[in-house]
């Protein structure tokens, strides 16, 4: 696939040309940190940022998104049947995504895109979507990303992977979509390869934070069902939705039906396992009650119950967000690296 | 791309109430479009979204049997939201229904093979299904023996009791009725389903199988009796319940450990469930 | 305030050890600087996890409620008036509880410490009124009275009000001080204009409810935003929805509210939650003249009835 070097100072001109046919967003600055927002013409990216707060997955899996409509007026003649909403999947492009967030995206699709079902809405998002990264040449200390089967260059989920390289970017295209964008944008101007490989073995030297995971796969999920660390890793969380919300790859969603007058729509919204809502039975019974049982829940689904599942690592990049975040400083680093040396003897607190 | 979460349109085509206490209802939809009760082929033992527009869905295990055609029925309880407003529904009405949905009894496994049906309260849905579909003329000699054990708290809340009743007569289903207390009338077993199962119950073996759907109390005390009567845990086949949204394996909630209740359940072995956490 | 630690320390392993206490529910060292994680200490022998310093914003009443055993907390101004709620309205018995009372000068303001530089800070360490702050290729030593959680520089009790035993000797309560002085900007804005501002404050509001389950009021069996029969608020991202959120739980607040800050510390957003919260503290003050948790004796005033309560709001 192609490398080519662009000039920062061709930079708005190419995105400029990008503009015609693609929707564009990008991170940019607001109430102090970064997010993603749709670009309006002539607005750029702000590429000074460590990491956004929240993740791109809102691309293909928005907070609250409308699936299905209906009316509820007994005259009309399709009153109360489902049907589906009208929906734009016209070409767009997210420019300056982590590898994180992109890697995270194909942890996530295992889920949305299986054998026996296919959710529409995230594919066609996806389908949709050309996800040009951004490499992260100044990692923060609480990523963790080359332990988690990622990394500051990994190209996984990515269509572009983009390097800043001073008064220039290098842009690798990894997919047909990728070659596709740079075509659009003019980008042309081929630039030496090697400069990239030797800033990614740069980036990955800087990535201080690790976890262990070669034991998870090993570890009876009883045995780590029924360790006895997680009380004590449970106490100090109050069951708030911060690390579900912020990460990349918590994928739960909650299915609602929201009326207006004899309109309605029904909708996915995030949800978090982290609410005693999440598994409540109507009969008042809760398999998961208590805090401590949804705490396990969030770390046995990432690190053990995914493992187990698919045979394609931890469901974890490594982004650190949900570290950062947390309001009472839980540390997925240290409860991956409990599971990962829990012995069922062991009599730890 | 098909959209799984879109139901087929249906209609309530009749509403039978289910039991004295008028809290469960039998719903009997027919499909409104062409070839949509085609695409919805099912096996006993799956389950369905009942979805109504502006109020929700639910998951309801399917009462009807695949060798019945022209319709699905549901029995439903009256518990929670989208169920109250469920049972308030008229004839007539037109709502949505998603799936079929979960796996099924092992139906392939069990072809030439024993079968003891134990079943409580009003979980007894996709038994009956089941039941119906086994005893139907095309299916009945892939089986051998089948027994079954249905208790309830009183004649009343006993689901299709005129159905059983029939099929009590037959001499190729060994049928087994009890109410937890004396009741005038009453011609069949008095004591709980679990105590009966123990006296009636044929024996384990390679060629026999059980299936056990009730209240977890029932399940509880039903896993020792068949243990006893000599089980093994892989020919033990239960169905569970858990609190569900997609259907499809997507939304996260219903998981017992790796597995999810909606997609790689609801059936699973005994054996099965050992290995994952009690959540359910 | 680290001052405190050494003394804290050996209150809770004598109380350990005396079986005065089952539990001591504090602070241990967070991973992240800035940060300390709550954390339950059962034996003697593990106090020494226990850490104090100007990073233990969290209140840990939040972690008192319906515990059954005998448990000591550590308690600043703040949660010792939220303790006294908690003991008011049944949440948890003076007689299981052990205070050890923790006189405040303030929490940090994480946010306000990540705005003096532009990467990532890496270490932030006390000396007194000096907070030492290193970031990549960045080191700067600030007054912790500039970088103070906002509710902290306005805070008028910063003694705790219950206590069995001090870890410190009380400090001079702050005088003079303008409780109020965002809440009158608030008050002073044309309706419209009011309105466009709390739109611009909730925008980045993800519905996460840090600040409700980081409350110690907000402890309701099921919140009413999570009601479903009847379902009263909308689950999606709707601005109504989210800004009846908001409101509602600062009503529900009403007259319980101690201004803590754990709300505000908590939402990961970085909302100003406290903008609603304050008015209605503010509003029990100069109606009531009442604040919330200084007593034992009385129940707050919107749950009490009495034949002088103000009427002038009643129309």
């Amino acid at each position: 696939m192609k490398i080519v070097k662009i000039n920062k100072k061709n930079w708005a001109e190419g995105l400029d040309s990008l503009a015609g046919s693609y929707s564009l967003s990008g991170p940019v600055k607001e109430n102090g940190y970064h997010n993603f927002k749709k670009l309006n013409k002539g607005e750029l990216p702000d590429f000074d940022f460590l990491n956004t707060k929240l993740s791109s997955k809102s691309f293909v899996f928005p907070q609250s998104e409308v699936m299905l409509e209906y009316s509820l007026d007994e005259t009309a003649d399709d009153h109360h049947i489902m049907k589906e909403v009208k929906k734009d999947y016209s070409k767009r492009a997210v420019v300056g995504m982590r590898p994180c967030d992109a890697k995270a995206l194909m942890l996530v699709k295992m889920n949305f895109d299986t054998a026996d079902y296919q959710d529409p809405y995230w594919l066609n998002a996806f389908n949709a979507t050309t996800f040009v990264g951004l490499a992260c040449d100044n990692p923060e200390s609480t990523c963790f990303c080359t332990s988690a089967g990622c990394g500051p260059y990994h190209e996984d989920g990515l269509d572009v992977l983009l390097s800043d390289a001073g008064d220039h970017y290098i842009a690798k295209a990894l997919t047909q979509k990728g070659e596709e964008l740079l075509s659009a944008a003019k980008w042309q101007e081929s630039a030496d390869a090697s400069v990239m490989d030797k800033k990614k073995a740069e980036a990955e030297a800087q990535i201080a934070s690790t976890v262990k995971t070669d034991q998870l796969k090993k570890k009876a999920t009883l045995d780590l069902h029924s360790a006895s660390f997680w009380d004590d890793i449970a106490f100090a969380c109050i069951n708030c939705g911060t690390c579900t919300y912020a990460c990349p790859t918590c994928w739960c969603f909650d299915i609602q039906d929201e009326t207006k007058g004899n309109k309605g729509i029904r909708m996915k919204n995030w949800d978090t396992c982290m609410s005693p809502l999440f598994t409540l039975h109507t009969t008042g019974h809760n398999p998961r009650g208590d805090k401590t049982q949804r705490v396990r829940q969030r770390f046995m689904h990432k690190l053990k119950y995914f493992v187990d599942k698919y045979d394609k690592g931890i469901m974890c990049v490594g982004c650190g967000r949900c570290i950062r975040q947390c309001p009472v400083n839980i540390d997925i680093r240290s409860i991956c690296d409990k599971m990962n040396r829990y012995e069922p003897a062991e009599q730890s607190e | 791309m098909n959209n799984p979460y879109l139901p087929y349109p249906v209609r309530i085509d009749d509403i039978e109430i289910a039991t004295e206490d008028k809290s469960l209802r039998t719903f009997k939809f027919v499909f409104l479009n062409e070839g949509d009760e085609e695409k919805f082929a099912y096996k006993a033992g799956q389950f369905a979204e009942l979805s109504i527009p502006g109020v929700g869905e639910i998951p309801i295990g399917i009462a009807s049997s695949p060798v019945e055609k022209g319709f699905v029925k549901f029995t439903v309880f009256k518990a929670g939201k989208v169920t109250s407003h469920l049972h308030n529904m008229k004839v007539g009405d037109v709502m949505g229904l998603r799936g079929p949905l979960g796996n099924w009894y092992p139906w392939d496994k069990l072809e030439g093979k024993n079968v003891f049906i134990i079943g409580g309260g009003f979980a007894f849905t996709t038994l009956r299904s089941s039941i119906k579909y086994m005893l139907d003329p095309a299916n009945r000699a892939k089986f051998g023996g089948i027994h079954m054990v249905y208790g309830a708290r009183s004649p009343g809340m006993i689901l299709y009791r005129d159905e059983l009743i029939e099929w009590e007569k037959r001499d190729d289903i060994n049928i087994h009725l009890t109410i937890d207390r004396e009741a005038p009338n009453w011609d069949y077993h008095v004591g709980l389903g679990p105590n009966i199962a123990e006296k009636v119950g044929p024996p384990g073996n390679d060629d026999t199988y059980a299936i056990a759907c009730g209240p977890p109390i029932m399940i509880k005390f039903t896993l020792p009796v068949l243990e006893k009567l000599g089980y093994a845990k892989d020919h033990i086949i239960l169905s569970l319940e858990n609190r569900m949204k997609c259907g499809i394996g997507m939304c996260g909630r219903c998981n017992i450990g790796r597995e999810l209740v909606c997609k790689d359940g609801p059936v699973f072995t005994l054996e099965e469930l050992n290995l994952t956490p009690k959540e359910y | 305030m680290i001052g405190y630690i050494e003394k804290i320390k050996q209150i809770s392993e004598r109380l350990l050890k005396e079986g005065t206490v089952e539990s001591v529910v504090g602070f241990r060292k967070g991973s992240m600087p800035m940060m300390n994680e709550p954390c339950i200490v059962k034996r003697p022998d593990k106090v020494e996890a226990l850490v104090w310093d100007s990073n233990c914003g969290i209140n840990l009443t939040n972690y008192l409620t319906n515990r059954k055993d005998k448990i000591a907390v550590i308690a600043k101004g703040c949660d010792s008036r939220n303790i006294v709620t908690h003991i008011i309205e049944n949440k948890i018995k003076r007689d299981q509880l052990y205070i050890i009372g923790v006189p405040c000068k303030g929490m940090i303001d994480k946010r306000k410490v990540s705005g003096l530089a532009e990467g990532e800070i890496t270490s932030v360490s006390e000396d007194g009124d000096a907070i030492l702050v290193k970031g990549n290729g960045f080191e700067k030593t600030v007054r912790k009275s500039d970088i103070l959680q906002d509710n902290c520089a306005i805070c008028v009790h910063r003694n705790p009000v219950i206590y069995d035993e001090l870890a410190g000797d009380l400090v001079e309560e702050q005088k003079d001080v303008n409780r109020y002085e965002d809440i009158e900007k608030i008050e002073a804005m044309a309706p419209a204009e009011k309105w466009a501002y709390f739109e611009e404050l909730l925008s980045p509001c993800t519905r996460c409810y840090a600040c409700r389950n980081a409350c110690p009021l907000c402890y309701c069996p099921t919140c009413f935003v999570d009601e479903s029969k009847p379902q009263w608020v909308g689950k999606s991202q709707n601005d109504m929805d989210i800004r009846t959120f908001h409101f509602l739980r600062a009503y529900h607040c009403a007259g319980r509210c101690t201004d803590c800050g754990a709300c505000e510390r908590a939402c990961p957003q970085g909302i100003n939650v406290r903008q609603f919260t304050k008015k209605l503290e503010k509003d029990c003050l100069e109606l009531f003249g009442w604040e919330a948790g200084m007593t034992l004796d009385e129940r707050p005033p919107l749950d009490t009835f009495k034949a002088d309560d103000p009427e002038a709001f009643i129309k």
